[in-house]
């Protein structure tokens, strides 16, 4: 099996969701990516549904440093303790878990540890995640600073890419939402209208 | 392999059950008529598929619909928002108790149970509910967009009187025609047929002008033609057995009674006739005929110079027709009886006579006298537990002129339908406007084919008494105008829509008479 990238490390935790800082500034999974971090013996499945870049001081802000600077590139290449002073996160909502082997589309009984290390899921697990759309229903129902059809359609986009028909996942995927969102035909419309190929 | 179509959301026993389609079946696919399985928990129910309609889940829907140019969209809401529904009428369970196990399809006592699977009926389950062609099931048709054969139950159709119904043009004389096949391929009864358009003794032409083959050319040796119009039958090549002539003097008033429409009689004049024939006997009519003015009538009958003509006017409308004479040189009735006795079937030819008054005073005279000739030896039977006569099935069109309210009282058909089997004679009757024929009537039929019907009343009248009429309603208007039957009654085990059975081609008529076709073959040889 190919050495599963690892992505960061837990530094904030809750029954919900999971917040985890980049190794490297920038180097953040996509939006809507499955991520996992592993516990002693349960295994929990996370969405990356924000991320954010700052200061690693709250109260510091970064300053405007490229006026005499003819590329972007220069700024990090004059003052190469930006990468040190800044620092990229992400969060992640847990949708999942595998214990003993078995997974599971429900929240897991204990939070996240902190200082877990998070790791991008290969696109085998996306796909043996994928069999079961039951997470769609967590993802619609959680109050988050994203829109729920942003990332409910973001998750979906990339976990179409690891099935071998992508389509045929959508088509699954639009039909568990079309049921989900019987009652709400505006917010099926608005994510049908963001997956469609 | 049978197909899945969907699973049952609602319904009732009355009312038949709501079956939600699966994204994966078509609607566009489906049809009335069509049967389905329905797997129950503990039994499997047989239905038909009565009606088909559209549901979406948000109303929302509807008035704003989504942009289905896209495939994708199109597909995802497919099954799922919006969704096909099946009304399927479930009629009978063929398997899951003890009494379907042992004595084959009952009829339902419930309906299966929410979410219950529906799938398309397989060859099998067809089979296993109309049966396979045997020594009393007669191969009527295959149901819609199957090659399974249905089959009537002859014995149980003798049994009662049946009606062929349709609109002109929609295949009542091809499917009449078969049933008569069917009766005499397997003998289940003798007929006796009043073929008002001489179409089924010989040959008679089916709608792109082919000649097709009739009973006597299929069964040479079961059929006897009998002809009214001798001239008009050597003109056609057919064989005649023989001619028929009425006397006058066979000719009795209710025979006139019945005609009293028809010849346009008044109430009186019909009164008359019964006043004469206590007067003259036999001889009325020729007598009648032969006064000049009321006051030569007999003191003692009290007929009104008006009356006289009108009833003279309409008994020379009557002499008129040739194959009346004065005295007829062989009994007619007694020779019917004969070959009927011997297991002959009669086609009775009318020839160019397919003047009404012709066909129902002729139809009704011989009707009269050889009911009377059943009923004597059905009795005899009785009395002397001997075997009772061969079942008899008159077939005759235009029944609603002998059968409609008025009359239906008193011609022998409306006695007929009424008294059913008990002296081992029933009607076949064909019929363009059922609306017509007296419900009384109506109802005692046992089995009942129809073709497209599109009246309103004459739906009604041929459903009237029919459980889920509705349902039927919508099937029987939907039926295609050429080859296509409902069926329903005690010769079915449910009510099937059918395509009729092929009728005209060589290979057909291997199919209902093998020896038919061996003599023709022989035929062949010596051209």
């Amino acid at each position: 099996m190919a050495e599963i990238e690892r992505v960061g490390e837990v530094i904030e935790a809750s029954t919900t969701d999971f917040v985890a800082q980049c190794y490297e500034l920038y180097e953040i999974p996509p939006l809507g990516s499955l991520v996992k971090t592993r516990d002693s013996s349960v295994e929990l499945y996370g969405i990356v549904y924000n991320a954010t870049t700052t200061s690693l001081e709250p109260h510091r802000r970064p300053i405007a440093r490229g006026k005499d600077e003819t590329a972007e590139e220069e700024i990090y290449r004059s003052s190469p303790q930006l990468t040190k002073l800044l620092r990229s996160e992400f969060g992640a909502l847990v949708v999942g878990h595998k214990k003993d082997n078995k997974l599971y589309h429900h929240l897991p009984p204990q939070p996240a540890r902190i200082h877990s290390f998070v790791h991008l899921c290969s696109p085998q697990e996306v796909k043996e995640f994928g069999q079961s759309l039951d997470f769609l229903n967590i993802l619609l129902n959680a109050s988050l600073p994203v829109a729920s059809e942003e990332l409910v359609s973001a998750s979906l986009r990339q976990m179409s890419q690891a099935h071998p028909d992508p389509r045929a996942f959508l088509v699954a995927a639009g039909k568990e939402l079309a049921i989900l969102l019987s009652g709400n035909l505006n917010q099926l419309k608005a994510i049908l209208g963001r997956i469609k190929q | 392999m049978s197909e899945r179509l969907g699973i049952v959301v609602s319904g009732s026993l009355n009312k038949g059950v709501e079956v939600k389609l699966d994204s994966s079946a078509s609607i566009e696919d489906m049809a009335v008529g069509r049967f389905v399985t329905i797997e129950g928990a503990k039994r499997r129910f047989f239905g038909m598929i009565t009606d088909v309609s559209l549901g979406v889940t948000d109303q929302k829907l509807s008035l704003t619909p989504p942009d289905t140019t896209d495939p994708f969209i199109a597909e995802v809401l497919a099954g799922t928002s919006t969704f096909g529904t099946l009304h399927v009428s479930p009629t009978l369970v063929i398997s899951g108790d003890a009494t379907t196990m042992l004595e084959g399809p009952q009829p339902v006592k419930t309906v299966p149970s929410h979410f219950s699977v529906v799938k398309q009926a397989t060859q099998q389950d067809v089979e296993l509910v109309f049966g396979t062609e045997d020594e009393k099931r007669f191969f009527i048709g295959t149901p819609l967009d199957m090659e399974t054969k249905v089959c009537l139950d002859l014995e149980e159709l003798v049994k009662r009187s049946n009606g062929v119904f349709g609109k002109s043009g929609t295949g009542k004389t091809f499917l009449a025609r078969l049933l008569l096949i069917g009766m005499l391929q397997k003998g289940a009864a003798v007929n006796l047929v009043f073929d008002m358009h001489s179409e089924y003794g010989w040959e008679s032409r089916d709608e792109r002008r082919r000649k097709v083959k009739a009973l006597k050319q299929l069964f040479p040796s079961k059929v006897a033609v009998f002809t009214l119009d001798e001239e008009g039958s050597r003109r056609r090549k057919v064989s005649t057995d023989f001619v028929v002539r009425i006397g006058y003097d066979e000719i009795e008033p209710a025979d006139i009674a019945l005609l009293r429409q028809t010849l346009n009689l008044t109430e009186l004049a019909v009164e008359a006739v019964y006043q004469l024939t206590r007067k003259f006997g036999r001889s009325w009519l020729e007598d009648t005929l032969g006064i000049t003015s009321a006051e030569e009538l007999p003191e003692d009958l009290n007929i009104h110079e008006s009356t006289l003509q009108n009833l003279q006017r309409g008994l020379a409308t009557l002499k008129r027709l040739p194959f009346l004479v004065a005295s007829a040189p062989d009994n007619t009735v007694k020779r019917i009886l004969e070959y009927l006795d011997a297991g002959t079937n009669v086609i009775l030819e009318f020839g160019r006579y397919t003047d009404i008054a012709a066909y129902i005073l002729v139809a009704n005279l011989l009707t009269r006298r050889i009911h009377a000739r059943y009923r004597e030896a059905t009795e005899k039977a009785m009395g002397e537990d001997a075997a009772p006569p061969r079942p008899l099935v008159i077939t005759i069109e235009e029944a609603h002129r002998f059968l409609n309210p008025e009359v239906a009282g008193q011609t022998i058909f409306g006695t007929i339908a009424r008294e059913m089997r008990k002296y081992n004679v029933t009607l076949l009757v064909i019929d363009q406007r059922p609306s017509g024929i007296d419900s009384e009537v109506m109802s005692q039929m046992g089995t009942k084919l129809t073709c497209l019907l599109d009246n309103e009343r004459d739906v009604d009248g041929v459903l009237a008494g029919v459980i889920n009429k509705n349902e039927f309603k919508s099937v029987l208007s939907k039926l295609e105008s050429k080859q296509q039957a409902l069926i329903f009654g005690h010769a079915v085990p449910m009510p099937v829509v059918v395509r009729t059975r092929e009728y005209g081609s060589a290979e057909s008529y291997k199919g209902f008479a093998p020896e038919s076709q061996a003599e023709e073959d022989i035929e062949k040889l010596w051209e």
